[in-house]
Order: structure tokens, then sequence, then C-alpha cells
């Protein structure tokens, strides 16, 4: 494989080719057991403690389908405006590898459940509709731990350890026509679409939708076309890109290289492709031959699954307010600029904002504490917005306790920290670290005469009619009670001792 | 295409296929014996006109499903027990090539 | 007691040990000490289990003496073919890739034998994986036919039924994919039953071909098939092309044994050319004693059976392809390492070349050639829509007749190895077994005499409608009582 192609600058590729994008995304549903056994489905749990015959592959063991991921696969499909098929079967899918017990993967082939649909994503307050072709439902595979090379990785391993917890857990195919948008929005499409799946999935509630913990998975198919013209290109598959921003990274490395290749004369090999976090390159993987021959049959094992219209329609009830369409409602209720309602669903705290809002908080200050101060700490740790251990409830809390003037804005950023750290609620953390403002006039009365006491010509202005020095005061009060003062109350002190 | 010419190289390319490291012997062998079978069986291709539906269960049932509740699988114990190799709680498999 | 224990039918060895005039360690024991002096020569059991048959057998006995309801077979011993997993012992389908592999799960049929308290006497030969007519594709030597030790007794669960016919066992589950019970059956002059596709659960089955594959029973008699059958039939919620239907009752149906009036179809297609002359006058005697029993015995033309090798030849190589994928030497069974540091998928190659026999990687080679894209369709294709044409075949002969017959083979046993080089002309042993197995209707081999040119039993096949098992359960018992079938007294 050669190594040493030169990679065009993506703005200068576009000048010359327009990319055409596929994506391949793979949903790791939320049953609670797999897809063709009753064993359990928990992330993280002990190696092969998962297992049974039929997820183990062993002589004799049979697969019988899980009633709940059809559901999934049909609800699912419907919510990407899909037709759902009366009548389809699953189909083994035949290849060697083995992290597959069987060494077939039960999916299906040519009767997918759902097909020909459709979705929209916004870019930049541009709409865009993504053609679906098809959604499948198949299972997933084991997991390989590769030992004896240096970094963990498959390369130069002396051997690999297997382990089948994962193995047969159900999956959604999610596939799209090609995608052919301007080529400088396909990055931003390709990443907007990914995130809309998960959006939609998580309103689904059929899978927990996390590309970090593999159960959103994206595969990134490209292929460039000189400009004007209409025949597709030889295409790459990215496998198993891992974030959002990689799908967008990954489809822009596609484009330098693929550029690189054709200008050079050269021509793109079909094959299957790595993504890497690090540099956001791509490398060689299998290169697709005539020897990838899967030798597709109908599953003699399992029986046709045949959705009747009023099981579809039961089911097309169930479905959530589509992603879009929450958008604007939501959008038009808190009084959201387009401006503040992208910046929410850019930072993914869409569903946060909302949640804090039903629990009483005002939009303003729920977008305020999102993010400001939360999407803060989520970007200096490197994770998720939806990752840090607060909740939207426990947001609120801190917010209703600045209503009733207990705490302040300044203040509040401690009880973030303590809330953060596990200390407890908001209530507790005030309780604990002391927080709350002081507005008793006892106390303050005497901070006060200090504050005017240790600045006589302040307090002369002031007694002059220069009432917006009092801030200086103020400022003095809080530092001696170490902003725990209600500023408000001070502030009315200082006048009445002053006047 | 429908003609039953198999070579004993269609023989090594389908041994690859079914990971199966036939030897010479075994594919000179196979070699001569699948264009016989082969002779036999074709005779499938002028039986049925394309009106006539594939049959792929001999019992026409459909949804056949299970509730999403959660049984009881085997034991790491068990589930190792007839593993040729194993570690750390895992099935020990030689190296995997053609992936990174 | 009066019981001669082990050439007593299972039917009236409940009954002895329902009336207490014999225990379930007796007979078992019995049969264990029969084992012990002839599986030497007939190499039927790949796996003899004295101490856990023996344990079941006192559990019985206690719970009788404790006054408890037993099921009507508790008690009496079984044999099972080694393609059935089994906890406790090991299972091996005949192969060296699953030499002394003991499964951590029972098969649901096996679940049943011991929820109504058969001894599992032990794991009964086969052809590798369930693939052959002779049992000569076993990789622990063939299974011998008591009648004639030099011959062969059947595939592929020939073992079952040359531990049946010689006394070793009183019943036997067996499984035919292809004809793999009625064929041994007939060679080896027992009874041998494959139910309905659907009708007995294939959960714990190691799969040949699953479109095709199912269990049943194997016993001296008609009546002792249709009680073994009673006990493992019905549906399991672990096999999803179970069906989810009464049993049929065949119990009832072979103390009834009536054919007045029924209508029975000789198949035109079965008995002509390739049929031996010894076979095809034993079946015409049967036949002739049907119609004197009161049947109204027609002749049915099924035009498409004829098809049946070569649709089969297509569809069972390429099921077997993908469920013999599994046997890879990671998770289980036999490993070889070609060379030191070799890579999984070398150790996979090498491992399926040296675990897997002769029989098995033909199969396996041409079910992954019938499948490969661009043949797809002219094989796999075109093989399933001849089943659908032999499925109508039926549909429209039992419009006409209630039951089909034909011979079950067209030879008595062979001599071994005499079909060895020739995989062809041992696929053509197949011939009438072959369309019910296509079709997934129930099929039934009674033995009905020795045929006069060989000296060998012959065996009449029934076939009915799915679901209709009971018809042959009727059919068979009726002409049960009419033939003479001899005993085997000695095996030679
Ligand atoms: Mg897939
Ligand atoms: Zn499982």
């Amino acid at each position: 494989m050669s190594t040493t192609t030169t990679l065009v600058p993506f703005e200068d590729a576009l000048t010359r080719y327009e990319p055409v994008m596929g994506l391949e995304v793979h949903v790791e549903l939320n049953t609670a057991t797999k897809m063709f056994c009753g064993c359990a489905t928990t992330f993280g749990a002990e190696p092969n403690t998962q297992v049974c015959p039929v997820c183990l592959g062993l002589p004799g063991a049979l697969p019988v389908v899980n009633e709940k991921a059809v559901e999934s696969a049909i609800r699912i499909g419907l919510a990407l405006n899909c037709e759902i098929a009366d009548w389809c079967r699953f189909a083994r899918k035949n290849y060697f590898y083995p992290d597959m017990p069987k060494n077939f993967q039960t999916s299906q082939y040519d009767e997918p459940i759902a097909y020909n649909g459709w979705t929209e994503v916004e870019v930049d307050g541009e709409v865009f509709r993504i053609e679906i072709e098809r959604a499948h439902m198949e299972e997933d595979t084991g997991k390989s731990l590769h030992v004896g090379g240096s970094t963990g990785r498959i390369h130069g391993a002396s051997h690999s350890l297997l382990d089948y917890n994962r193995a047969g857990i159900p999956l959604i195919e999610i596939v799209t026509k090609p995608i052919e948008v301007p080529g400088d929005k396909a990055p931003s499409v390709a990443r907007a679409y990914v995130n809309h799946l998960r959006d939609l999935m998580l309103a689904l509630g059929v899978s927990d939708a996390r590309m970090d913990q593999g159960s959103l998975r994206a595969d990134v198919n490209l292929s460039l076309r000189p400009v004007g013209t209409t025949t597709f290109g030889t295409r790459s598959e990215t496998k198993n890109v891992n974030s959002f921003r990689s799908v967008e990274r990954a489809v822009r490395y596609e484009v330098s290289r693929h550029a690189g290749i054709l200008d050079a004369g050269g021509s793109v090999v079909q094959e299957t492709r790595h993504f890497h976090e690090s540099d956001g390159s791509t490398s060689a993987g299998r290169e697709k031959s005539d020897a990838e021959d899967y030798r597709y049959f109908p599953e003699p094992d399992l029986a046709p699954v045949a959705p009747s219209r009023e099981w579809v329609e039961e089911l097309r009830a169930t479905l959530p307010e589509p992603p879009a369409e929450r958008r604007k409602r939501l959008q038009s209720e808190w009084g959201f600029s387009d401006l503040d309602m992208r910046d929410t669903v850019g930072a993914g705290a869409l569903d946060l904002v909302a949640a804090t809002i039903e629990a009483g908080t005002s939009p303003a200050a729920a977008k305020k504490w999102w993010l400001g101060e939360l999407a803060r700490r989520s970007n200096e740790q490197g994770v998720d917005i939806a990752e840090l251990p607060i909740t939207p409830q426990q947001v609120a809390q801190i917010q209703s306790l600045i209503d009733a003037g207990r705490i302040n804005d300044k203040l509040a950023r401690s009880v973030f920290d303590g809330v953060l750290a596990g200390e407890g609620s908001a209530e507790e953390v005030v309780a604990a670290r002391g927080l709350e403002v002081v507005s008793d006039d006892g106390a303050l009365s005497a901070a006060v005469d200090q504050a005017i006491a240790d600045n006589p010509d302040v307090a002369e202005k002031i007694r002059g009619g220069k009432v917006q020095a009092a801030g200086a005061l103020i400022g003095a009060v809080m530092k001696q009670m170490r902003g725990q003062a209600d500023a408000a109350r001070v502030r009315e002190l200082i006048l009445e001792k002053l006047s | 295409m429908s003609s039953s010419a198999i070579s004993r190289d269609d023989v090594a390319h389908l041994a690859s296929l079914a990971r199966i490291d036939l030897s010479d012997d075994e594919l000179d062998r196979l070699g001569a014996e699948l264009p016989a079978i082969l002779e036999h069986v074709k005779v499938v291709q002028q039986v049925a006109g394309d009106d006539v539906p594939p049959m792929s269960h001999p019992i026409p049932v459909a949804n056949v499903f299970r509730a999403d509740v959660p049984r009881p699988g085997l034991t790491p114990q068990e589930a190792l027990a007839g593993a040729p190799e194993s570690e750390e709680q895992r099935f020990l498999v030689p190296q995997i090539l053609g992936e990174e | 007691m009066s019981i001669d224990v082990t050439t007593a039918t299972a039917a009236s060895l409940a009954e002895a040990l329902a009336d207490g005039s014999t225990s379930s360690v007796e007979v078992t024991q019995a049969y264990l000490d029969r084992i012990a002096g002839s599986d030497e020569r007939l190499n039927a059991f790949l796996h003899v289990d004295a101490e856990g048959a023996l344990a079941t057998a006192r559990d019985v006995d206690a719970r009788r003496a404790a006054g408890e309801q037993l099921a009507t077979l508790a008690g009496v011993p079984i044999a099972v073919k080694d393609l059935i997993v089994t906890t406790g012992q090991p299972t091996t389908a005949g192969s060296k890739m699953l030499e002394g592999w003991v499964p951590p799960y029972d098969a649901t049929v096996v679940t049943r034998l011991r929820e109504a308290g058969l001894p599992i006497l032990g794991k009964t030969n086969l052809d590798e994986f369930a693939m052959g007519s002779s049992n000569e594709h076993s990789a622990y030597g063939p299974a011998r036919n008591p009648w004639d030790t030099t011959r062969i007794p059947g595939g592929s669960s020939g073992g079952s039924a040359a531990a049946v016919a010689a006394f070793e066992a009183p019943l036997a589950l067996g499984t035919d994919t292809g004809g793999s019970i009625r064929q041994p059956a007939a060679m080896t002059g027992i009874v041998g039953v494959k139910p309905t596709y659907g009708g007995v659960s294939r959960h714990g089955v190691i799969a040949m071909a699953s479109s095709l594959d199912q269990v049943g029973p194997m016993a001296r008699t008609v009546l002792d098939a249709a009680l073994v059958h009673e006990v493992v039939a019905g549906h399991d919620p672990l096999d999803s092309t179970s069906i989810e239907r009464p049993v049929p009752a065949v119990v009832e149906a072979a103390r009834r044994g009536d054919v007045s009036g029924l209508r029975i179809g000789v198949v035109r297609e079965f008995g002509g050319e390739g049929f031996q002359p010894g076979v095809r006058a034993a079946f015409d005697r049967a036949v002739e004693l049907l119609a004197k029993a009161g049947a109204e015995v027609v002749e049915v033309s099924c035009p498409h059976f004829s098809h049946g090798i070569a649709a089969y030849y297509l569809v069972m190589p390429s099921e077997v392809s993908s469920n013999l994928a599994r046997f890879d030497a990671m998770r289980y069974g036999l490993r070889v390492m070609p060379h030191e540091g070799a890579s999984a998928e070398q150790v996979m190659a090498a491992s399926r070349d040296a675990g897997f026999g002769d029989e098995v990687k033909r199969r396996i080679v041409l079910g992954t050639y019938a499948l490969s894209s661009g043949y797809y369709d002219a094989y796999y294709g075109s093989a399933q829509k001849v089943r659908t044409l032999i499925a109508r075949d039926f549909e429209a002969a039992f419009e006409q007749v209630d039951v089909l017959v034909s011979p079950t083979a067209p030879t008595t046993a062979w001599k071994l190895g005499e079909k060895s080089d020739d995989p062809l002309s041992m696929y053509l042993e197949d011939v009438a077994t072959i369309p019910a197995n296509l079709a997934g209707v129930p099929g039934l081999s009674l033995p009905v005499g020795l045929a006069e040119d060989s000296g060998l039993p012959v065996g009449v096949q029934f076939l009915a409608p799915a679901m209709a098992d009971d018809r042959l359960y009727n059919a068979a018992a009726a002409l049960e009582r009419l033939v003479d079938m001899p005993r085997l007294e000695e095996i030679t």
C-alpha cells in the first residue's frame, strides 16, 4: 500500500472535485437482552459473564428474535420516514473472524425491515435532506484485546483475548443513499447527520447512542468526482469513526487524500480504512476484492418477520416529536434567538436546557448556566457536556437559591463546584461550605460601618449625593464578608447610613 | 455461468473462503469430484420457472419472538471450559491478521 | 418376572416397571451388559455412560417406590445419537473436531428425556456431522450392521439403528436430514421416524442443514417409537422453527393401527429403475397386505421427486458450509498450530483441515460454491424453487390420498467400503427419503421382512402431510401386525 499520497488542501480539492458521501451508522439498541438470546447487555461487565450457548455460537444453539429489538427497529424506521416491510427475513453474512462466534453475522440483506426514508439536518441555518436507503437489524460482534504488541493494537500482537459479552447485542444499521451536498458543507453535514441520529435515538429511547462507548458508530464512505460530472468515483469506507468531530475530520481527510490520488493520475482503491483520532488521518485496512464474498442466504433458523400494519401504526403513535419540529417549538416557547438556539444545540445542551427549564428555571438562566459555566467545565475536562456529573434538576435548584436571594451568582459557582464534586445537593453544599449570603442586619451593619470608617473619602462623596460611589463601599463589604453578603441589603444600609 | 466447469484453482479459492487448508491431494480429488456432482445437480436450473417462489423455510410461520427478559446464561467457567486456551477470563486466540 | 429384558419392547418394559415386576436399575444394567458384550463388534456407541444411566435408574426406582406418578417411559433406557448435546458426557458429532468436548448445556430433547426419567445409556455412532448414509464417515470407525457385521448399518444414525437392532438399547434418538433415521432403520430392520419439520425441537442438535434437520425416534416397534415421539415432541421456545401446536396423537394412532378405508398412494417414481428386486418384491407384498386389510391403494405421481437429490445436494451443503463455519478452533474443539507463530486465520484453516473428514470437506466446499456470488441464483436459488415444486407435489398427492408409501431405500445394506469411492452413488441411496425433508413432511420407515435376494431387512416408508404424524403411526402399526419380520437371533 502506497503511503506517499500527497494530500491536497480541502478547499483546493473542492475547486476540481465534488464529494459524494454515504454514511452507515450502527446503533446499538438498549434492550435488556441480546438480539437472539436472553443474555444481559450491561455495558462494562466482567468478560464473558453475559454469554450463553447461542451468543457463543456453541454447536446446536439456535437464535430466537428479541421482540423489543424488532419494535425498536420499526420505530427507528418510522422516525426516519421509511417504509416498513410487511415481510422480511434475516440473512446470514458469511465470513470468518474470531470475534464472530458463528463465523457468520445474522443480519438482513435484500429484505431490510425499513427502507426508502429521509430525514433533515440543519447546518448554519440551512436545511439538508438526507435520503435513507435502509435500516436493518443485525447483531454485534465480540471484543478482542490484542496482547503482546506495544500499544494494544492488533499489529505486532502475539495473541488476542476475546470477550463475547458484546457478541449478539442488537444493532440497527442505518444506511444513507449517496449524499450530494456542496463540497464545503459536506464535512459539517456529515457531522450534523450523525449528531441528528444521536438525538433521534435518544428521543426514541432506543439506544444510549454514545459514540465514546461504541453504542453509536459511523462508517464514512466517500468518493470524489470531477466537478460537472455525474458518475460516482471509487469510494473508500472509513470504519468506526467514534466522535462527531471525527466524522467531520474523516470527510475532510478523505477528500484531500482522494484528490491527491486523482490529481496524480492514480485511481482510488476500494477499501476499508481506519480513522486515527490522533492526527485525523486514515490508513488502509482490508482491501475489498472479489475475495469478499459473503455468501448471503436467508437464515433458516429464524422465521420471517412480518409486522402487521396494526402493530406498525401502534408504534407510529409512540414516536416522539421530530427533533427539528421540537427545536422550533422550544425556540419560540423560550424566546431564544436563532443564535441562542444554534449555540444551545451546538453545545449538545438542548435536552439539558429543556429539562432545566422544565424544573422551574427561566430560559435565560438555564441557558446562562449550561452554555457558560458548565460548557466551560466540559471543555476543560474534555468530556461531553451531558457527561458532567450534574443533573438539570440540580442546576434548577441552584438557580432557585439565587432567586430566593440565598446565594448570589458568585457563590453559585462554588455551589456548582460542590455539586460536581459529589458533595450532595445544592442545599447540602451551601450548608457544608457555609456559602449562604448574609442578610442579617446586625452582621452587615457592622461591616458597613467598618467600610465607611475605612473609606472616609468615598463616604463623603455619597453623602454629597454621588450615589453611584456606593459600589466601592459594597465591594469593601463583600471583601470583608468573603462574598457572602446580600449585596442589595448592603447597598440599602450604606445609603441609609449616609443619607 | 451455468456450466459446471470448476477448476482446481476454483476449488482452492473455495477452500480458502471456507478456511480449510486443503492439501494438494485433496485439491486434486475435489477438483475431479465436484464437477461430477455439479453435473448431476445442475438439473435444478431447468426445473422451475420464474413464477415458482423459492422455499427457505419448510413451515410457513412468521413473527416468532421472545420477550426482552434476561435469562441466565453460562458462567465464565462454563463458557471457557471447552476453550483450547484462555487467559484473564477470555478466550485466547492466535494473533489476528489483516485488520488494524 | 417373566420378560426377557433386552428383547422386550419398550412398551412392555414400561408396563413391567409400572407393575413392579422389574426395576429400572435391572433393565438398565441388562442393557449395559448387553452393550459390554456386543458393542466391541458393532461400534454402535461412541460413549457409554453407565454411571449416569444407573443414577437415573436408581432415582426413577426410588421415586416410583415412593408412589410418585411417573411418565410412561420412566425407567426405560435410551441411546442418543452423538449429534445431540448432553451435559455430563461428551458430544463429538462423530468428528475429530469435537473429540472430548463436553457441552455445557442439554439439548431440549435431552432435557425432556431426563424429565421423563429415561436413563441415557450413552451416545451413538454416526457419520461425521451426520453426513453420510453408511456410517463409514465416522471419525471413530463405522458402526456395523448386526444382521451382517461386514455390512453398513446405514447412516447417518447408524449407531442408534445398530444399537436398537442388536438389543443394546430398546430405544434411541436419531436425526434425519435426508433420510438419516429412516434409511438406517430400514437397513437394520427397525422402526425409524422423521417427524414433521418443527415437530421436535432442534435446540441442542448440532446443525447439519437447518431447514432439513429433524430429531426422531428409533425403536423396534411402531408403538415404542410413538412413545418416544410423545416424550420429545412439542413446542420449544428455544427453537424459532418449532411448531406451536399440540403434538399429534401418535401413541393413540400406534395403538389403533387400522387402515380400513385409508387411502394409500404408492409413489410411482420410487420402485422402478435403481431399486433392488428383493426390495421391490418385499415392498409389493407389503402394499398387498395393506390392500387386503382394507386400505384403498392407488398409484400417485409426484413428478418432481426425481429432482429431490439434485435440490438436496445444493440446499444441504449450502447450509452445511455456513453451519459448520463455527468450528474454527477459537472457542472449543480441536486446535492445530501449523507452525510457530501462526495467525488465527492459519490456525483456523489448519484445524479445519485436520478436524474435518473428506465428506464434510466435500460438502463444505460444494456449499461454498453454491452460495458464492454469481452462482447463488443458479444453484441455491434454483434448488429452493425445486423444494416448492416438491412441496406442491405432496399437496396434490395428499388431496388424493391420506398417506404415501414407497420403499425406504433402493437397496438393502451394502458391504462396508463398497461405495466409499463414489460419493455420487452413495447420494443416490437417499432418493426416496429426501423429498420429505425438502418439504418438511413426516416420514416413517417400517421393517417389512427380509429381501429374498440378499436376506437383509427391507423398510417401507410412509409419508403424511405436515403435522399428520399420527397417520404414519396408524398405517405403520396396521402393517406391522400383518408382516412377518423375523427377529434378529444372533449378531453375525
Ligand atoms: Mg452491517
Ligand atoms: Zn447469549
